[in-house]
């Protein structure tokens, strides 16, 4: 019946049509486009609006940026240069570079100390973060905080030896009493550090800072960014186990510790770290002993550490109460006391989850060190606020040393918040 | 034939101190009480003998003393010759006012970041997230300076609007933007605005009542009432009404410039400008990140559930997406609350008279009273906190998902 359908049907396609590309329009960088900017007329809109912002933040600043001057030595100077021709005059960063980092009394010839101490905290933090390298860093990590004073702060290097010697023989009877009981070994080891440090500063020499390798740098004279860093280094590395011990406090079932703690964590975040600092500049002097004179760098970091370690306690506490109570159940049915079962399965599951938070304490608080310049100490902020603004050659010079400010603190808070979501991908052990 | 006997009581041994789980906690706490009072007893004997070295004694008298100081912004009646406590009750007021006014504009700023985060644009998308970014790695004080800065260095001082061909000009003949502040219209309240506004607030009653009518008729009998236009209607025309019957009682009070400044309407400090547009940009950006999450914590479902039951977008939205985002949204919203009152002490950095800067800065250093003005301040502040969480804590109870 091959010829009915012959007659019925004039033409039989036998082969497919070759594919042919689809619509210039949906394919593409124009579907890109289509779907991504001008889907609906209220998004096209919002395109154009979103592109007129871009316009008019480019073309304020690219040209200020690219008609920037380096090299004059006064305002005055930089804009007869520029004869009114939009430019940055950015020769303030370059001639006050140094005081900007460093503050204005660090001695010139000794701008390697920091430098140098700066660069081996990379070193020192690299185990840290990053867990994929040979453990045996930790070592480095652990002398850093020595070195680094030892560095910034120069004077007899005694100091910093004595201080290791104390944390090192507190280590060494706490490794000794821990197999008895922990608060042997741990109150064991508290007490060898005390005896000596108090032995050893007794046997230091008066004068051992006159002829020191490296000449004494007092912290008044300390500024700059290097400040910001500083302070931000220290009082996160501080907080972080105080922060341990006052979660794990108000979490404990012994009244007085508990309310102690949740007091005190309170106490602290319900008031803003501006009047902590106006406490560390008048106030706390009046709580050490009459004789002795402790400098305002040190009451900054201890009323600044007290602040953060109640933030972090917070956040940790957020993290042990995420835990499921199988964990600690499960800790105590395996028969572990309570250091053992912290140490073991509670925090290291619960500082985990904690990390994200963590770092935001951590990043807010580094934001937080330019809260100094309000007590009239030098950091970057107080720097560019006071001596630089202040001065005749550069006496209105603003968007150039506020837009280094922001970007300087931006590149380390962003690098701080891109590091913190790699390690929480790096630390997801659920399986998805 | 067994019998069972109880076990031997053990007498209590002081060993029991140490090994026993049950006292343990006691001797743990007796030594915690022990070490806590020693150290208060350390602090305060250090504290005493400090100030007696120094001739200070702690007393509050100072707070009746002649302030001797003047301040620009205020809200309540305040002159140098007022006493400190005055002074620090019209910081007391503008820290409120600051924190009030960046609360607002925060939380519009993040909601409308936040939600175009979630746009299917792109650039708009990319153009939020770097605001976001921005703002929230740099710190808010710098922020605070560089608004302050262009208050003061980049707008045109009040005599630039002088002359026949001046270089600076009102916006809309009414709006005044110099470097001592911005300058904005006033109402002058003649004879009978006081009916108008007793009217206004009726008015606002009125739809209330109307919705919940409304809702309850919904609820009775199935039968639903237009709500929105009615809503609209009900806050415009009975006001306007009552205006023009009374002859228009409200004027404008227009800022003008007379000799070397701008007199008239309204003026809002360069200070308190600053800080209000840096907290609330910067606090937005956080807030931002919150209306995000909170809606993305909303699955899909949900949305889908909603539209096959029949709902209208707009009611999907409103009766579905949103409660269930707010019950995320809300918590962080209030601590970030918290944040711009607690950051609203850095006032202090552009010379805005809040509670830091007059009790914590100029009556301090006039008086010499660290101890009793940081201890005022902070207590101050913890009030507030203390209040705000105490508040949230209500309202958390309130929203938890009712489980049986």
């Amino acid at each position: 019946m091959s010829d009915t359908h012959a007659q019925t049907v004039a033409f039989v396609r036998e082969t497919t049509i070759p594919e042919s590309p689809p619509p210039a329009a949906e394919t593409g960088a124009i579907k890109w486009l289509r779907q991504n900017l001008f889907a609906t007329p209220a998004n096209s809109l919002l395109t154009v609006a979103a592109l007129y912002v871009i316009w008019v933040v480019l073309s304020g600043s690219l040209p200020w940026i690219f008609g920037g001057l380096w090299t004059t030595t006064s305002l005055a100077e930089c804009r007869e240069i520029l004869q009114g021709r939009t430019g940055a005059c950015f020769s303030v960063l370059s001639e006050r570079w140094n005081q900007l980092l460093y503050g204005f009394k660090y001695p010139a010839d000794q701008y390697w100390r920091p430098n140098l101490a700066f660069l081996l905290l990379f070193f020192a933090a690299a185990p840290v973060l990053f867990f994929d390298l040979p453990r045996k860093m930790l070592i480095f990590t652990g002398l850093y905080p020595f070195l680094a004073y030892w560095l910034i702060w120069g004077g007899s290097l005694l100091v910093p030896i004595v201080a290791l010697l104390g944390f090192l023989g507190g280590a060494l009877v706490y490794q000794r009493f821990i197999k008895t009981s922990f608060a042997a070994g741990f109150f064991g080891g508290i007490a060898a550090a005390f005896v000596i440090w108090t032995v050893a500063g007794a046997i230091i020499p008066e004068n051992a800072s006159d002829n020191a390798m490296l000449s004494s740098v007092p912290s008044r004279d300390l500024g700059g960014f290097m400040l910001n860093m500083m302070l931000g280094v220290t009082c996160v590395s501080l907080s972080l186990p105080i922060g341990i011990a006052l979660a794990l406090g108000r979490q404990s079932d012994m009244p007085l510790i508990k309310w102690v703690c949740v007091v005190f964590i309170e106490f602290i975040r319900g008031v803003p770290l501006i009047t902590l600092l106006f406490v560390a500049s008048v106030m706390l002097s009046y709580f050490f002993p009459p004789e002795s004179t402790v400098d305002l760098f040190l009451r900054v970091v201890i009323m600044i550490t007290m602040f953060s370690s109640a933030y972090i306690a917070e956040v940790i506490r957020g993290g042990l109460a995420a835990l499921p109570k199988g964990q600690y159940e499960g800790a105590d049915s395996l028969g572990l006391d309570y250091p053992q079962a912290m140490q073991l399965i509670i925090l290291p599951q619960a500082l985990k989850i904690s990390i994200p938070g963590i770092v935001n304490v951590a990043v807010g608080l580094f934001k937080d060190t330019t809260l100094v310049s309000v007590i009239s100490m030098f950091d970057l902020v107080g720097m560019i606020r006071g001596p630089i603004l202040a001065s005749t050659e550069w006496n209105g010079v603003y968007w150039e040393l506020l837009g280094f400010a922001a970007l300087l603190f931006f590149v380390v808070c962003y690098g701080i918040s891109q590091y913190s979501q790699w390690l929480e991908r790096r630390l997801a052990t659920d399986h998805r | 034939m067994t019998t069972i006997t109880d076990p031997p009581k053990e007498s209590f041994r002081l060993s029991q101190l140490i090994y026993d789980t049950r006292y343990r906690s006691l001797t743990f706490q007796a030594i915690a009480a022990m070490v806590l009072a020693l150290s208060i007893w350390y602090l305060g004997n250090n504290l005493i003998q400090n100030l007696r070295a120094a001739g200070l004694n702690i007393s509050f008298d100072f707070l009746r003393d002649t302030a001797n100081y003047d301040i620009s912004q205020r809200l309540i009646e305040y002159d140098s010759q007022s006493s400190h406590s005055r002074a620090a009750i019209v910081g007391v007021l503008n820290t409120l006012l600051v924190a009030f006014l960046a609360c607002i504009t925060a939380t519009i700023f993040g909601v409308i970041a936040g939600v175009l985060r979630l746009s299917n644009n792109w650039l708009v998308r990319k153009l939020m997230a770097f605001y976001v970014e921005i703002f929230r790695n740099i710190p808010v004080l710098i922020w605070i300076i560089i608004i302050f800065t262009i208050m003061t260095a980049v707008l045109p001082g009040p005599r630039a609007f002088r002359g026949d061909e001046p270089e600076a000009s009102m916006v809309l003949d009414a709006f005044a933007f110099t470097n001592r502040g911005i300058y904005t219209p006033g109402p002058v309240w003649g004879p009978g605005s006081m009916v108008v506004v007793a009217t206004f607030i009726a008015s606002i009653f009125g739809i209330v009542a109307y919705r919940k009518y409304a809702t309850n008729l919904l609820y009775a009998t199935g039968r639903l009432l237009p709500t929105f236009w009615p809503s609209v209607g009900l806050f415009f025309l009975p006001t306007i009404l009552m205006y023009f019957i009374m002859g228009k009682p409200i004027g404008l009070d227009i800022p003008e410039l007379t000799g070397f400044n701008f007199s008239g309407g309204i003026k809002i400090g360069g200070p308190l400008i600053a800080l209000w547009f840096a907290l609330s940009i910067y606090t937005g950006a956080f807030i931002a990140e919150n209306v995000r999450a909170g809606i993305q914590a909303v699955s899909k479902g949900q949305t889908e559930a909603a539209g096959a039951l029949g709902l209208r977008p707009g009611r999907v939205m409103n009766l579905v997406v949103l409660p269930q985002a707010l019950r995320v949204i809300i918590p962080p919203l209030i601590s970030n609350y918290l944040n711009i009152t607690k950051n609203s002490s850095l006032a202090i950095a552009v010379g805005y008279a809040d509670i830091t800067a007059t009790l914590g800065g100029i009556t301090l250093n006039q008086t010499g009273r660290a101890i009793e003005c940081v201890l005022l301040l902070m207590l101050f502040y913890l009030t507030i906190s203390l209040l705000i969480s105490a508040f949230m804590n209500v309202y958390n109870s309130s929203i938890k998902l009712k489980e049986r």
